[in-house]
């Protein structure tokens, strides 16, 4: 520090800087503020249908009857959770969700065993033609599900299989199974080959190797094929809805449908706490998984 | 006994394109041996059909005794160093290097100890339980070769292990590994394209090009009597000056356009030069066999010495470099290296661009007084020159 610099009132220049970078602040601030409110308004037009929903899960038949207004306005002056235990206990909601547990973690299971083996192989084995059979595989997951309901209809009944939810698992395989499939190859495409050339190397066969480095590397892929899959199965009404007819067969989402009519009123309070109920799963599937996708795919592994 | 043995090995692509070409190799126990050659010469293709990655199209390979052509990779019993390392990146730097030891079942214990003796080898002991990701540059080299020293293996291959390091940590790994080799004392094949990580740590070096092992020698030899024109410029740094010249009639002397110097006594016999006599050959001169004349102290023999003129001076502290240039149609070396014969693996110099005027590199002492712009003479230790054939690229030593 020089004695100059000490002076009482600092060179034109520097002030006049300093009043410049003083209205670049502000107007970085501006932008800023500007920024989070338009996130904010984006966020509320998304979140509200799904406040509305929570909301009218937690009313009661009363409630729903008298309508919007009053007390029973935008945050109701009394909540209770008397539609959740009549969904279970009037509707026997346990069972649907019971059947789609059952189809869309086994779907889940097959696919992302599957698509491993046949990603890992479009990727890695010398297979001719390779590319043209992955494009048959994709094609087969690109039908329109309306365009498959009826056919497959047929199928089913000739086979016997309506009404059963065994069936329903091999429909949702025929559109997880691709889009996991190629998914995954790419996966298994960004693992550098002498990742598994060394476990070659070490004294593994091409099965441990697979299993013992290249899954354990490639598993943000395997959580988003389970995600993906789980969610379309867990989803699905389409086709449900097509081949299931006895109430104790339905899976939730078909279930829902059914659920809270009575001759005189639509008990919309049962409709969204079910709806409540079956966003959870899949709530909280995405939020696990999220980590294992976040942790990086082959971070370290190379120079 | 050679622990590793190639006889005749070739590997040809299903495009027809020969990446090794009817290579031999023997490394004994313990031997360090060196694959060098710029890329694209074959030499970790080569490496890879060691390690049972690559199909051999023709010929054998051994190991102790027994040929493993058709063996998968882990029944071959070889450890091998990835060029990027290729670590396990969702294991610890201990299950790293003890992967291949639960492989093979090893009881935890046991396990245990042997990982802790790789890892204090090559001071890791600190950092077994971090992942990959956590550790530095040098730190992921080391478990790399954690990895294949566990074992004990029959022999060790290393692709390329410290091109990833920079500068400086690369000279320190460069012994380390040497140390640890002779330590360890397992044969070991080591591939790289730094012709001077090839001469300080290979026991023998084999010089590849196009597929074609050059020549195999230990490191002495390979840049002292040079097979062929290859070999002479990719050996050695600054590399060797080559220039067109003509032999005389009676093969004592050589000239290099209006200059001439004595050809070494070993070349002068009719049986081993005779043929090129009065004809053109090329002539190679390590930049450290031309010494400054006013500092060498004048014989006053003319024939040993070289004038040129100085174009630029590079004092590295140690000894100075000095470009000159002479009036000679000069072989760049990389013109020798890069004069790519697809047909003909054999170089010749014939179609080789010569150049005059290119700078040519003396290597003399710090003291000189040489500065650019001038002329210059330079004592030529003619005993130690190299005479080339210019249609086949040969030395003419090796008749010698």
């Amino acid at each position: 520090m020089t004695s100059e610099s000490a002076a009482p009132s600092p060179p034109v220049a520097v002030r006049r800087a300093t009043r410049r970078s003083r209205r670049r602040r502000g107007r970085d601030i501006a932008r800023e503020v500007g920024f989070y409110l338009a996130v904010i308004v984006v966020l509320l037009i998304a979140l509200f249908p799904f406040y509305w929903i929570l909301r009218t899960s937690l009313l009661t038949d009363t409630q729903v009857g008298q309508g919007v207004g009053g007390p029973n306005g935008i945050v109701p002056s009394h909540l209770s959770g008397v539609a959740y235990k009549e969904v279970f206990a009037d509707q026997g909601f346990a069972t649907p969700l019971l059947n789609s547990a059952i189809v869309a973690g086994l779907t889940t299971l097959i696919t992302v065993f599957v698509a491993a083996i046949a990603g890992y192989a479009l990727a890695r084995l010398p297979i001719r033609g390779a590319g043209a059979i992955l494009g048959f595989i994709l094609l087969a997951g690109f039908f329109p599900v309306l365009a498959m309901v009826g056919p497959l209809f047929l199928v089913l009944r000739d086979l016997g299989f309506l009404d059963s939810i065994w069936p329903l698992i091999i429909v949702y395989l025929v559109y997880t199974l691709p889009i996991s499939t190629y998914l995954l190859r790419n996966f298994f495409m960004q693992i550098p080959a002498e990742l598994e050339e060394a476990a070659l190397v070490d004294g593994a066969t091409r099965l441990v190797a697979l299993r013992r480095v290249v899954i354990p590397v490639a598993i943000p892929g395997m959580f988003t094929a389970a995600i993906l899959s789980f969610i379309l199965a867990w989803n699905d009404f389409a086709f449900a809805v097509s081949f299931l007819e006895t109430p104790s067969h339905f899976t939730a989402p078909l279930a829902i449908v059914n659920l809270g009519q009575s001759q005189f009123q639509v008990f919309y309070n049962r409709i969204d706490a079910a709806v409540v109920i079956i966003t959870i799963p899949v709530a909280l599937l995405v939020l696990f998984a999220q980590r294992r996708i976040v942790s990086g795919l082959t971070a370290g592994s190379f120079r | 006994m050679a622990t590793l043995k190639l006889s005749a090995v070739t590997k040809r692509y299903p495009n027809g394109f020969e990446a090794v070409t009817d290579m031999d190799l023997d490394v004994a126990e313990g031997e360090f041996m060196v694959l060098v050659g710029p890329s694209g010469c074959g030499k970790t293709t080569a490496l890879r059909m060691v390690a049972g990655l690559e199909d051999i199209t023709e010929g054998t390979i051994e190991l102790d005794g027994r040929v493993v052509n058709d063996l998968s990779p882990r029944e071959r019993d070889v450890a091998m160093v990835f060029q990027n390392y290729a670590l396990y990146p969702h294991m610890t730097v201990a299950e790293n290097i003890g992967f291949s030891l639960s492989l093979q079942r090893m009881p935890k214990a046991e396990r245990r100890q042997k990982v802790a003796e790789a890892a204090q080898i090559l001071g890791l002991s600190e950092h077994l339980d971090r992942k990959p990701a956590q550790l530095s540059g040098g730190q992921r080299q080391r478990v790399a070769m954690g990895r294949a020293i566990v074992r004990n293996p029959a022999v060790f291959l290393m692709d390329e292990p410290l091109s990833n390091l920079d500068a400086k940590l690369r000279v320190h790994t460069r012994a380390e590994v040497s140390r640890i080799q002779r330590r360890v004392g397992v044969a070991t094949v080591y591939v790289t394209h730094d012709q001077v990580e090839a001469m300080t740590m290979g026991d023998r070096i084999a010089v590849m090009r196009n597929g074609r092992i050059q020549q195999c020698a230990t490191p002495q030899v390979v840049y002292g009597l040079p097979n062929n024109l290859f070999v002479a410029a990719f050996i050695g740094s600054p590399a060797m000056n080559l220039y067109q010249a003509e032999l005389s009639a009676d093969g004592t002397t050589v000239a290099l356009g209006n200059q001439t110097l004595d050809v070494p006594t070993v070349l002068r016999p009719e049986s081993v030069a005779g043929s090129h006599r009065g004809r053109p050959v090329v002539v190679g001169i390590r930049p450290e066999e031309l010494a400054d004349a006013a500092r060498a102290g004048d014989d006053g023999v003319g024939m040993r010495r070289l004038e040129g003129t100085v174009d630029l001076i590079e004092e590295l502290g140690s000894e100075t470099l000095v470009h000159f240039h002479i009036d000679a149609a000069r072989l760049s070396a990389t013109d020798a290296l890069l004069a790519d014969a697809d047909e003909d693996p054999d170089l010749g110099a014939g179609e080789i661009g010569a150049e005059t005027a290119t700078a040519g590199v003396a290597r003399v002492a710090p003291d000189s007084r040489i500065a650019a712009g001038q002329r210059v003479r330079f004592a030529v230790d003619t005993e130690k020159i190299h005479l080339f054939d210019p249609e086949t690229g040969d030395s003419l030593r090796q008749a010698a």
